[in-house]
């Protein structure tokens, strides 16, 4: 577990050297490349959460990619319909819910194989967003960037992590409140306690069945959120097969970053990292790199890093199995 | 997945799916109702064109020959209690490494240009296969999540083959030179050669998970991994075994369809071939002959889409929402029927086993 903690901490370490030496190099462009690697980090992260919520319940959740491509879809074809993005953003949330409630319904109370639960939900997501896809379609406008008073003078941080969209803050806000309620909150413990001992858990009182369901749906809903702001702030528009992975790819960084929302934080600031470091490169001109090969990085990342982390983590004991009481 | 074979041909077998397409049907006429065309005259010309005439039927047992194959190497990891999301990939790759052959080796008669293409397309599919079963057995990295990332590897690399080093002399599209004509797969009676293949492949390989020590190694391991480690079976071997198979039978997949429909690679020729696959795979509940109505239903939609496309005016992603409708309706009473009754943990565990 030390050593492998100490490994983590030399990828930051590594980063932070490289970040140092590009900035003292050149400041406004190392400052402009963190700051677009925050925000591919962001919704990694936030997808992460969602399957951090589901699995220290005991759920895997292999369905986020599905629930990010619905309800990316949603936020902008609803609010290109409503002219509004507040109204996308909230039919967004409400179809990420409901896909959490279906996977709820699907592992806990029909107890089916909780990876092909998922596997239906992002099955189904493909289907129904490249079915009802109509090209040519606007959003009034993207949620605007909202630069916060003097927290974006400091130098570096500010534009980092001070100057972006409402979406972004709130996701950041959620992923540092999911840390606290995981860890700090009754409802965390008991989470956690029927995550890894389910029965114990229903001996103490708590409703195994009932929290499941409660901690899926809400993971769910921030997932909509999630999917919300990939359409809605980062990019501005949607296409088929828009997510690109984006939610498996969370699941490994829930892995590596051991089940934990700020290792999960950390893990995904490393991957936007290297994506936006590789952009960088490729923008400079430094190395000539097909651009297939910047487009693979991540994906070969996450193989990576699974590698790395696999075998040594612990994923919570009770996770893939549904819940029977005995006796009952 | 452990029902007993007789049990495994029981009336829920063909019931369940069949209620399922057709409820399947009906919500996504509804939907079509809902963009303003006429459902009745679109799944008319879906079947009509793909089931209606012998030039149709054989289209649609062109288009199900991978389907065939996809579901046949996703059954094959179920079997073996994994689950292969990356059929995409290796059959994509499969697909590459035998239009390579196809159209490099030249002076070559059919008789052995057409195998040593085939025998590539397997090798490249078993390969990416092999990447994913070494990682688990050796790792412990979930397979699901190997095999999906492999998809997206795959898929970039073999766009950057052909756009950088593949490319057909002189072509803008991204795509390869034809294969040779002594490499193509030939029609029997009007009908591809490769559906014939692939129809024996799945009876070989359900003889051998029936009969055969080996078939009897990868039931165990898909049971129950520690059972079958205390009975003296190399866990690691096995898996690693499966994802290999199951990676060449979706890469032969991707050879097939090189050699028999589309002559050359393009990557946009595969797009979700290996992902038909898994719902194929669970519609015929992981059995390896079951898959094969699955696979032809959907070939024939897939067959049929762009005709229906041009005459009622539906989107050709009908067939994406059939088959997501479809899969959705025939795993939830396999709740009771199949998955719980099968009374073994689920066919995965958590992302460290």
């Amino acid at each position: 577990m030390k050593r492998h903690l100490t490994k983590r901490n030399l990828f930051i370490l590594l980063i932070a050297i490289a970040t140092g030496y590009f900035y003292s190099k050149d400041g406004s462009i190392t400052t402009s490349v963190v700051s677009t690697a925050t925000s591919f980090a962001l919704p990694l992260a936030l997808a992460a959460m969602v399957g951090i919520m589901c699995e220290r319940t005991g759920i895997v959740n292999i369905g986020i990619e599905g629930t990010l491509l619905t309800s990316a879809f949603v936020a902008f074809f609803v609010s290109s319909m409503t002219h509004n993005i507040l109204i996308g953003l909230t039919a967004s949330v409400a179809i990420g819910s409901l896909l959490g409630l279906l996977l709820a319904v699907m592992s806990v109370s029909w107890k089916m194989d909780q990876i092909i639960a998922g596997t239906i939900i992002n099955i189904l997501a493909t289907g129904l967003t490249s079915f009802l896809y109509v090209q040519g379609r606007t959003i009034p406008a993207t949620f605007p960037e909202y630069d916060i008073p003097k927290l974006m003078d400091i130098p570096f941080f500010g534009q980092v992590l001070f100057m972006h969209g409402p979406l972004f803050y709130f996701g950041l806000f959620v992923i540092l409140s999911l840390y606290v309620a995981l860890f700090k909150t009754t409802w965390g413990l008991r989470s956690r306690a029927v995550g890894e001992h389910p029965s114990s858990a229903d001996t103490a009182g708590v409703s195994v069945l009932r929290l499941r369901y409660i901690n899926v749906t809400i993971a769910g809903a921030i997932g909509g959120l999630t999917g919300s702001f990939l359409s809605l702030e980062l990019v501005g528009s949607f296409e088929r097969g828009f997510t690109a992975g984006k939610g498996f790819t969370a699941l490994a960084l829930m892995i590596f970053g051991r089940w934990n929302p700020l290792g999960a934080l950390a893990a995904a600031m490393f991957f936007g990292m290297t994506q936006a470091y590789a952009n960088q490169l490729m923008i400079d001109q430094v190395v000539q790199i097909p651009t297939q090969f910047i487009t693979i990085l991540p994906y070969i990342l996450t193989i990576i890093v699974l590698a790395i982390s696999a075998g040594k983590v612990r994923a919570p004991a009770a996770e893939g199995q549904p819940y029977e009481k005995e006796n009952a | 997945m452990t029902q007993s074979k007789k049990k495994s041909f029981d009336v829920g077998t063909w019931v369940i799916p069949l209620i399922a397409v057709i409820i399947a049907m009906v919500i996504a006429g509804i939907m079509m109702k809902f963009q303003g065309a006429d459902p009745f005259r679109a799944y008319k010309t879906l079947f009509m064109t793909s089931f209606g005439s012998v030039k149709g039927f054989s289209a649609t047992l062109g288009k199900a020959t991978p389907l065939v194959l996809a579901g046949l190497a996703v059954t094959i990891g179920l079997r073996a209690g994994l689950f292969n999301i990356g059929a995409q990939g290796q059959l994509v790759s499969g697909a590459l490494g035998t239009a390579w052959a196809g159209y490099t080796l030249t002076g070559l008669p059919a008789y052995i240009h057409l195998p040593i293409a085939i025998l590539f397309g397997i090798f490249f599919g078993g390969l990416v296969g092999l990447i994913a079963g070494a990682l688990k057995a050796y790792r412990g990295v979930h397979e699901v999540i190997t095999t999906i990332m492999l998809n997206s590897i795959i898929m970039g690399l073999s766009d950057y083959l052909v756009v950088y080093h593949f490319r057909e002399p002189g072509q803008l599209l991204t795509r390869t030179r034809e294969v040779l004509p002594s490499a193509r797969l030939p029609f029997v009676f009007s009908l591809p050669f490769g559906f014939f293949i692939a129809i024996a492949l799945a009876a070989v390989a359900w003889w051998i998970m029936a009969n055969t020590t080996s078939g009897f190694r990868f039931e165990t391991v898909g049971r129950n991994k520690f059972a079958a480690w205390y009975a003296g079976i190399s866990v690691k071997r096995t898996l690693m075994t499966a994802m290999m198979i199951s990676g060449g039978i979706a890469g032969l997949g991707g050879a097939v369809e090189t050699l028999g429909v589309t002559y050359r690679f393009e990557p946009a020729f595969n797009a979700g071939l290996g992902f038909d696959g898994i719902t194929i795979a669970l519609l015929g509940r992981a059995h390896p002959l079951g898959i094969i109505p699955g696979a032809i239903l959907i070939g024939g939609m897939r067959a049929g889409a762009s005709n229906m496309q041009f005459v009622a005016g539906v989107a050709t992603e009908l067939v994406d929402l059939l088959m997501a409708l479809i899969l959705f309706f025939v795993t939830a009473p396999l709740v009771t029927r199949f998955f719980k009754n099968s009374g073994s943990k689920s066919v995965t565990g958590g992302w460290g086993a």
